[in-house]
C-alpha cells in the first residue's frame, strides 16, 4: 500500500511513543513535582507551588521559621563531584594507555582483549561492587596480603570510607572509558601516523600531535560515560562508602524512602540532570572543534 | 606490520594495560574462588565445596526471585526488541530530521543517570495509579532495553545492501513479504544480539528495579542486595558467580555473532 511506503517513519512510532510516555513525560513530571509542596504523609499537595525544595539545597528553617545557611547538602553534592572527577581522572590515566596497547595488538589478540574488557561491562553492577566488599573488609585478602609484607598493621579500615567508594566507582566504570577510546583509535587512518613518522616525528610527538588529537572525540565520550553515571552513582557509595560518604544518588533515594520528601528528591534529580546537560554541551563543543579542525 | 615497531606501541602502555586487566579481574577471581569455599567464614579458604551452590539453589525465596527476574527479562526483551527492530527499519528509510529526533530519543535512557530514571518512573507510576509490581518493572525495563536492542540491529541494517530490498519490491513483493523473506532473515543476527543484550541488561538491573518493584516483585539483584545488607554469607558468592557466568556466556555469543558491543558505536563501519 502506498501509505506504508510514503511514511516509513511510522515504523519508529511505537519505540518513540514508548520513550516519550515513559522517559520524557516522567522527567517533565519530576520538574513539576519539584515546585510543589510536600504532603504531610509523603507525596505532594497538588497545586500548592513553592520554591522550598530548591531553597532546601542551601538553607534550612529552624523551628522559629528563621532561615539559616546549611552546608550539609552542598557538602554531599561537592563530594559527589570530587569522587566523580577523581574517578574520571584515574580511569583516563589507566584507560588511555590500555586502549593504546589494545590498538597496537594484532587483530586476534586485540579481539581477545576487547572481549576481556567487555565482560565486566555487562556483569551485574551489584556483583562487581560486592566483590570489593570481600576484598576490602578487615581480615579480607587485601588486609592479609599487606600484613604479610609487614609494611602496615591490620586492620586497614578501608571499607566504608570515601576511598572504598572511589575504588568501587573506578572498577565499575573503567570499561566505559577503555571501549570508546579504543574504538576511536581503531578508526584513525594509519597513513596519517606513518606520514608523521616519515616526516621525522618521534613516538611521543606522534602521540601528542597526531594520535591523541584524532582520538579526542573517543576520549571525551569516555570521560562523559564515566563522569555522568559516577555523579549519579547509588550502588558503590551505598555498599562500599557506608554512612560517611553519601553521594547525590543516596540523598535522592532517601527522599523517596525514609525522608518522604518528593519535591526535594525531584529537585536534586533535576540538579543532576542539569549537570549532565552542561557536560554534554562541553562534549558537543569538543566534537565541533574537531570537525572544524579537520 | 611488525608488532614491536607498531606506531601505537609506546613504552609503559603494556605495563599499564596489564595493571588495568589485573584490576578488572582480581575481584572477579576472588569472588569465584570464595564461592567454592567450604568454610562459612567468607574470606578464609578451608577447602573445595559446592555446598553454597546447593544452598542457594534450594532457597525458595530466591527461586521466586529468579522466576521474577526471568519473567521480567523475557517480557521486556520481547517488547524492546520488537520496538527497536521496527524503529531501526523505519529510521533507515526516513529523512535526516526524523532520524536525528528519534535516535536522540532512543539514546536517552543510556544518557540519563539511572537514579533519575528510577525516581521519575516511580513518581509517574504512583501518580498515574499503576500498581507497583511485575507490570511496572517490565515497563521500566523496556525503557532501558530499547537502546540496547536498537544499536546492534542498526549496525546490521547499515551493513545490508539496500538493493536487496529494492529488488524484492521491483519483483512486486508486498511490504510484509519483503520484510519476512528478505529483511528479517538478513537482520536476524543483529536482532539476536540486540535481544541478548537487552535480556542481560534487564537481568542485571538493580537501581531502577529497586525503586519501581514494590514488595511482590523482588528480582534476583534486589534479593541479592537484601542479602548483602543483612550480612554477607557465601551464598551470595555462589549466586554472584552464577550471574557472572550468564554475562560471560551472553558476551561470548554476541562476540561470535560479529555485532560486538564496541561496534555499536561504530555504526555504519561495521561489516
Amino acid at each position: 500500500m502506498s501509505t506504508v511506503r510514503t511514511s516509513p517513519g511510522l515504523l519508529a512510532a511505537p519505540a518513540a511513543l514508548f520513550l516519550i510516555v515513559f522517559m520524557l513525560v516522567p522527567v517533565g513530571l519530576m520538574l513539576y513535582v519539584s515546585t510543589l509542596e510536600r504532603g504531610a504523609f509523603g507525596g505532594v499537595n497538588w497545586g500548592q507551588h513553592t520554591a522550598i525544595a530548591y531553597e532546601k539545597l542551601l538553607f534550612e528553617r529552624d523551628l522559629a521559621g528563621q532561615i539559616a545557611f546549611n552546608s550539609d547538602y552542598i557538602a554531599i553534592i561537592l563530594r559527589s563531584f570530587r569522587l566523580a572527577a577523581v574517578t574520571t581522572a584515574v580511569t583516563l590515566a589507566l584507560g588511555i594507555p590500555t586502549a593504546l596497547y589494545m590498538a597496537s595488538l594484532p587483530p586476534r589478540r586485540a579481539a581477545l582483549m576487547l572481549f576481556l574488557v567487555t565482560v565486566p561491562f555487562w556483569t551485574n553492577l551489584l556483583v562487581r561492587n560486592f566483590a570489593w566488599i570481600l576484598i576490602l573488609r578487615n581480615g579480607g585478602p587485601l588486609d592479609s596480603a599487606l600484613a604479610t609484607t609487614g609494611l602496615v598493621t591490620p586492620p586497614l579500615d578501608i571499607l566504608y570510607t570515601p576511598l572504598a567508594t572511589g575504588i568501587g566507582l573506578t572498577y565499575s566504570f573503567l570499561p566505559f572509558m577503555i571501549l570508546p577510546i579504543y574504538v576511536a583509535l581503531e578508526r584513525i587512518d594509519r597513513r596519517l601516523i606513518e606520514a608523521a613518522f616519515d616526516l621525522g616525528a618521534d613516538r611521543w610527538r606522534v602521540l601528542s600531535r597526531v594520535v591523541l588529537p584524532l582520538a579526542a572525540p573517543g576520549i571525551a565520550a569516555g570521560a562523559i560515560l564515566v563522569f555522568v553515571p559516577c555523579l549519579g552513582a547509588y550502588v558503590s557509595p551505598e555498599l562500599l562508602g557506608g554512612g560517611k560518604s553519601l553521594m547525590i544518588g543516596n540523598l535522592i533515594q532517601a527522599q523517596f524512602g525514609a525522608s518522604r520528601n518528593w519535591p526535594f528528591g525531584a529537585a536534586l534529580a533535576l540538579v543532576l540532570l542539569l549537570v549532565l546537560l552542561v557536560a554534554l554541551a562541553l562534549l558537543a563543543s569538543v566534537k565541533r572543534r574537531e570537525r572544524l579542525a579537520s | 606490520m611488525n608488532e614491536a615497531r607498531h606506531p601505537l606501541r609506546l613504552p609503559g602502555t603494556a605495563v599499564l594495560a596489564a595493571l588495568a586487566m589485573l584490576f578488572l579481574y582480581v575481584p572477579i577471581i576472588v569472588l569465584v574462588v570464595l564461592s567454592f569455599n567450604a568454610s562459612d567464614m567468607t574470606t578464609i579458604w578451608t577447602g573445595f565445596s559446592l555446598h553454597w551452590y546447593a544452598q542457594a539453589l534450594g532457597n525458595d525465596t530466591m527461586l521466586v526471585a529468579i522466576g521474577n527476574s526471568l519473567t521480567v527479562a523475557a517480557a521486556a526483551t520481547v517488547l524492546a526488541t520488537a520496538a527497536a527492530t521496527s524503529a531501526a527499519l523505519g529510521i533507515a528509510r526516513s529523512g535526516g530530521r526524523v532520524r536525528t529526533a528519534v535516535e536522540g530519543l532512543l539514546g536517552l535512557p543510556l544518557l540519563i543517570p539511572e537514579i533519575v530514571t528510577a525516581v521519575a518512573l516511580l513518581m509517574l507510576f504512583v501518580l498515574v495509579g499503576v500498581r507497583l509490581g511485575l507490570m511496572s518493572v517490565i515497563l521500566a525495563h523496556t525503557v532501558f532495553c530499547i537502546p540496547f536492542a536498537y544499536y546492534p540491529i542498526r549496525s546490521r541494517l547499515a551493513a545490508l545492501d539496500p538493493a536487496l530490498g529494492e529488488a524484492a519490491s521491483d519483483l512486486y513483493a508486498p511490504a510484509w513479504r519483503r520484510f519476512l523473506r528478505i529483511e528479517l532473515p538478513l537482520l536476524a543476527p543483529g536482532i539476536f544480539a540486540g535481544a541478548l543484550l537487552a535480556f542481560i541488561s534487564s537481568l542485571g538491573d538493580f537501581v531502577i528495579t529497586y525503586f519501581v518493584a514494590g514488595p511482590g516483585a523482588t528480582t534476583l539483584p534486589v534479593y541479592i542486595y537484601g542479602m548483602i545488607r543483612t550480612g554477607i554469607t557465601p551464598e551470595v558468592n555462589a549466586l554472584s558467580t552464577l550471574l557472572l557466568l550468564a554475562s560471560v556466556a551472553v558476551v561470548a555469543i554476541v562476540f561470535r555473532s560479529g555485532t560486538t558491543p564496541a561496534n555499536q558505536t561504530r555504526g555504519e563501519k561495521t561489516s
